[in-house]
């Protein structure tokens, strides 16, 4: 009998076709993106200035990068921005969430309204708010028209409080879409359990703090990583709001990296800046991605 | 050489062999059912077979051709899946004709199968539906049809039933067999079911942990199970199986066993040689149709044997009524008449049937071979 | 019991939900307060808002700022308006939204059904390319465009966005596939069709609404990028830079009513989209925040 031992040739292609499919990608993400990091990485210990040296310098980069107060103003906003954005986000999209979820009527108009921010980009949000927040033209200038002359609202020019009115707007920008998320999982929560617990005599507040918040933890990781990552890559919002002033009272890592490199040529800081905020962010997103994608094996 | 010859298959995982050496011929118009708990590896042979996973060693060949090498659609089979695998976006008629349509088989000679096979199965109405629109048992018939249309030279059913609810599992069976004795398809059949097995089958092959345990017709299996986990996994109650000593009186051997107060029980063996086994502990097993009572039992069996023993729980099904008591400190099962009349607590009378009786070795859990 | 009816086991007393409509109430008016303010200053003249109310309806309506914004407004150094920004921004949203979801269906397509050993460690990898800080790519980005000769074009950003957007719309298809029966493959490939028919003839007809999801997520997210455009639009920038341009401009009178035409404008597209199908859209949200 002929026994075919040999694999036939459309056989064996087509064992092959998926690899030869998949590899343009992932070939593409090896190199624009780790290569592009290890690039980045090396950059940052050599010398280059407006464009890239070769000159190995060891970590004297990262030494004038700590060195620099305008890198320290970055840091210390970036850490008062990504908290309290953090924090205000996940309240606001907490409570309205769980309010909406009360048998709201008109819960078809409302929610489209809180989300819809998110569709615009930081820039027209940037360009809304900044005029908005304007004490000649805004808040500060309706509120006087209407009668409340000593009416002051002046945080967007003032150095201590412009960070504020970037969380503002980044707030109004994305807290809708985290009461999104805490919506889904209070609509997965199964009912049963609900009226488990008031036959057990919960009143309404413990049921939430007792009940349905602890089971909201996984809408609780989500919507951290998730803001924690936006926050870190803020840019677009600080350009156009308050373009990283006044003076340099704004400043946040994505903005100092930009300038530090672009404009001030001095790709070595630029590039280290950018490492540390990719650190930054995988000392986050890897451990989470990992364990998403193990538990799916 | 058969019509399907599964040859020292194995398959492995790694390091982690699943399947070991399994040994199968099929003859031509066999219906051969796989059987077994879930992980024995049933799908798996049914999958090495189909070419849907790869050979470790060994050799299958269909009609004689060794197929290990080649792709599934080239093997002329075709399989029934347990979710039927409809394609949800083409109506039933192309789901049915796709694989010819890959197969290049003109448009005029795909519409006579598929009405040929429509007609066959009584879904020719349905023809322009999408699987969506149908009902469970529909499906069913779809994907059969699907296989049917291919005209290959063999059937593999991956427990295509136990999707559906009891009763159209029931007639669906019954549809099977009648389309097998119908058109002397070659058939190789998964299932966790052993009614299934037993009613659909020419030849079973139990398996478990990755081994053929047995493989024979249905009657083999049930009389004569190879071993403990044979006789236990088939047939439903499961086969009573309880520890007894081999006494020698009037010189043939019987079974020394205990009733519920402790009371020594003596059961004479039909045919059995034990003779080697005199003195010491065996497995007796009996199935929960051979305990019956006097009236209910094998008028056509030689070796009835009464056993009187106090009745512990009763549970009538209907059709029959079930007895547990207990023997040789081991709850027994067995199946009266639905209308003999047994209390729980009672001191009943039992007829056993030893014509039907087997012995195992405890230590190789083997039946012994008379 | 008096709630015995309602499906959902929560109850709540009468102030109570006074007070929560009230709240929910309050947030929709923040939500809504900006695009108010945009809305209606861009159709007044500008006098009307300096020497204005911000709040109130404009006295005079014209659509002067819209019709500026759009042609003639100073941008940079050119008195071009938005007009070819906005081109730009097409001509590089259509193609890299187009490549992208393609390309992702194929890899979801493959690391859900012909998966094979490592897969997982493929995917991560190309997943964690999602969340990088841009910043950390944009020097040796800035280098390969230009070697490549793609500097400050609509290819050169076309292939920025694709790079860039698969990790994503390779999770989309990914999530989706793994739903889709695994048999329905095998029973395909018995039927005899390969690697691609099954794509086509199988997967595709059924993948219309996660398709939905990747192309609005990917057109909202390459047509709001700032970094990318600002940092290789050259002279071919997209919407948001050029927004950005006409709002930052420091040279003469701020034209405030012809800036809100303009981030309208910018805005306009997404709105659209998000208003026409904003299911997909908060589903694409969703999708891409609970991975796995």
């Amino acid at each position: 009998m002929a026994a075919s031992s040999a694999v036939d040739f459309r056989t064996r292609l087509q064992d092959w076709l998926p690899k030869l499919v998949l590899a343009p990608s992932f070939a593409v993400t090896l190199l624009f993106v780790y290569g592009f990091i290890l690039f980045t990485i090396f950059l940052s210990f050599t010398g280059s200035k407006m464009l890239p040296r070769f000159t190995w310098v060891g970590f004297e980069n990262y030494e004038k990068l700590w060195a620099l107060p305008a890198w320290h103003t970055a840091i210390v906003n970036i850490a008062i921005f990504a908290s309290l954005y953090i924090v205000i986000c996940t309240a606001i999209g907490l409570m309205l969430a769980i309010f909406l979820d009360q048998k709201i009527r008109g819960e078809g108009m409302l929610r489209p309204i809180y989300l819809y921010p998110m569709a615009l980009s930081f820039i027209v949000t940037g360009t809304a708010w900044k005029w908005f927040l304007d004490p000649g033209i805004g808040l500060q200038h309706v509120m006087r028209q209407w009668g409340w002359e000593s009416f002051t609202f002046t945080w967007i020019k003032d150095s201590d409080m412009a960070i504020y009115t970037i969380v503002l707007a980044a707030v109004w920008q994305t807290s809708g879409f985290v009461m999104a998320m805490f919506l889904a999982g209070l609509r997965g929560i199964d009912n049963e359990i609900l009226k488990a617990a008031q036959i057990d005599g919960a009143s309404n507040w413990q049921l939430y703090r007792r009940i349905v918040i602890p089971l909201l933890r996984p809408a609780f990781l989500s919507a951290f990583v998730i803001l924690s990552h936006l926050a870190i890559k803020s840019y677009d919002l600080v350009v156009a709001l308050t373009g990283g002033g006044p003076g340099r009272a704004t400043e946040m890592p994505a903005t100092f990296m930009y300038s530090y490199t672009f404009t001030r040529n001095q790709m070595g800081i630029g590039a280290s800046s950018a490492v540390i905020m990719l650190m930054t962010i995988a000392a986050i997103m890897v451990p989470y991605l990992y364990a998403e994608l193990k538990e799916k094996k | 050489m058969g019509f399907l010859d599964i040859r020292n298959v194995t398959k492995s995982y790694g390091n982690v062999e699943v399947l070991h050496h399994v040994d199968i011929t099929v003859e031509e118009s066999e219906f051969l059912v796989l059987v077994g708990p879930s992980g024995c590896g049933k799908s798996t042979l049914l999958n090495m077979i189909a070419g849907l996973e790869a050979i470790s060693s060994g050799e299958i060949a269909i009609k004689g051709r060794v197929v290990n090498n080649v792709h599934a659609s080239k093997r002329n089979i075709a399989m029934v899946f347990q979710s039927y695998a409809l394609y949800p976006n083409m109506t039933v008629g192309q789901n049915m004709t796709f694989g010819l349509e890959m197969h290049g088989v003109p448009k005029p000679e795909r519409e006579r199968a598929l009405a040929d096979v429509a007609k066959l199965l009584q879904i020719d109405h349905l023809v322009d539906r999408k699987p969506g629109q149908l009902s469970g048992g529909q499906r069913q018939r779809v994907a059969m049809g699907r296989a049917l249309v291919r005209n290959p030279d063999v059937f593999l059913f991956d427990e295509p039933l136990s999707n559906l609810d009891a009763k159209l599992r029931v007639d669906m069976r019954t549809e099977i067999k009648k389309l097998h004795q119908k058109l002397r398809t070659t058939i190789v059949y998964v299932t966790h079911d052993q009614i299934e097995a037993m009613t659909l089958s020419t030849r079973i092959a139990v398996m478990n942990k990755g081994y053929v345990q047995q493989l024979g017709t249905p009657k083999e299996i049930y009389d004569t199970p190879a071993n403990i986990f044979v006789a236990t996994f088939m047939g439903s109650p499961a086969m009573n199986i309880l520890p007894a000593r081999v006494v020698v009186e009037g010189g043939r051997p019987h079974a020394r066993i205990a009733d519920a107060e402790g009371v020594a029980r003596l059961l004479p063996f039909s045919q059995a040689n034990l003779a080697g086994w005199e003195g010491r502990e065996i497995l007796l097993g009996i199935r929960p149709e051979a305990i019956t009572d006097p009236e209910g039992a094998d008028r056509k069996s030689a070796n009835i044997v009464p056993l009187t023993n106090r009745v512990s729980v009763t549970e009538p099904a209907g059709s029959d009524t079930y007895v547990t008591m207990t023997l040789s400190g081991k709850d027994v099962i067995a199946r009266m008449r639905a209308d003999a009349s047994v209390e729980p607590g009672q001191v009943f009378d039992f007829a056993v049937n030893m014509e039907k009786a087997v012995a195992f070795d405890p230590q190789t859990e083997e039946r012994i071979k008379a | 019991m008096a709630a015995v009816a309602q499906d959902t086991a929560v109850s709540t007393g009468r102030v109570t939900r006074v007070f929560i409509y009230l709240v929910l109430l309050l947030f929709a008016l923040f939500y809504l307060l900006p695009l108010y303010v945009m809305g209606i200053n861009s159709v007044k003249p500008l006098s009307e808002i300096t020497g204005g109310n911000m709040m109130a309806l404009p006295q005079v309506w014209t659509l002067a700022p819209w019709a500026s914004a759009w042609s003639t407004a100073q941008i940079g150094v050119e008195p071009t308006g938005l007009k070819p920004y906005f081109l730009n921004s097409i001509l590089m949203v259509v193609p890299a939204v187009a490549i992208s979801s393609i390309v992702g269906a194929l890899n979801g397509y493959i690391l859900t059904k012909w998966r094979f050993r490592g897969d997982t460690w493929v995917f991560g990898l190309m997943l964690f390319s999602c969340f990088i800080p841009f910043q950390i790519v944009l020097i040796p980005m800035a280098v390969v465009l230009g070697k490549l000769g793609l500097a400050g074009s609509v290819p050169g950003l076309i292939l920025v966005h694709v790079v860039y957007g698969i990790g994503f719309t390779t999770l989309y298809f990914r999530n989706y596939y793994a739903a889709f029966p695994t048999e329905l493959i095998r029973a395909a490939q018995i039927d005899g069709a390969g690697f691609f028919r099954i794509f086509w003839r199988i997967l595709l007809p059924v993948s219309g609404p996660i398709a939905v999801v990747s192309v609005i997520w990917q057109f909202t997210n390459i047509w709001n990028d700032f970094l990318f455009g600002a940092s290789f639009g050259g002279t071919s920038q997209p919407m948001t830079v050029a927004l950005n341009n006409l709002v930052q401009s420091s040279t003469g009178v701020k034209e405030y009513n012809v800036h809100f035409a303009g981030a309208i404008l910018a805005a306009l597209p997404t709105l659209f989209v998000y208003i026409v199908a904003g299911r997909y859209f908060v589903r694409g949200l969703m999708a891409g925040s609970v991975k796995g």
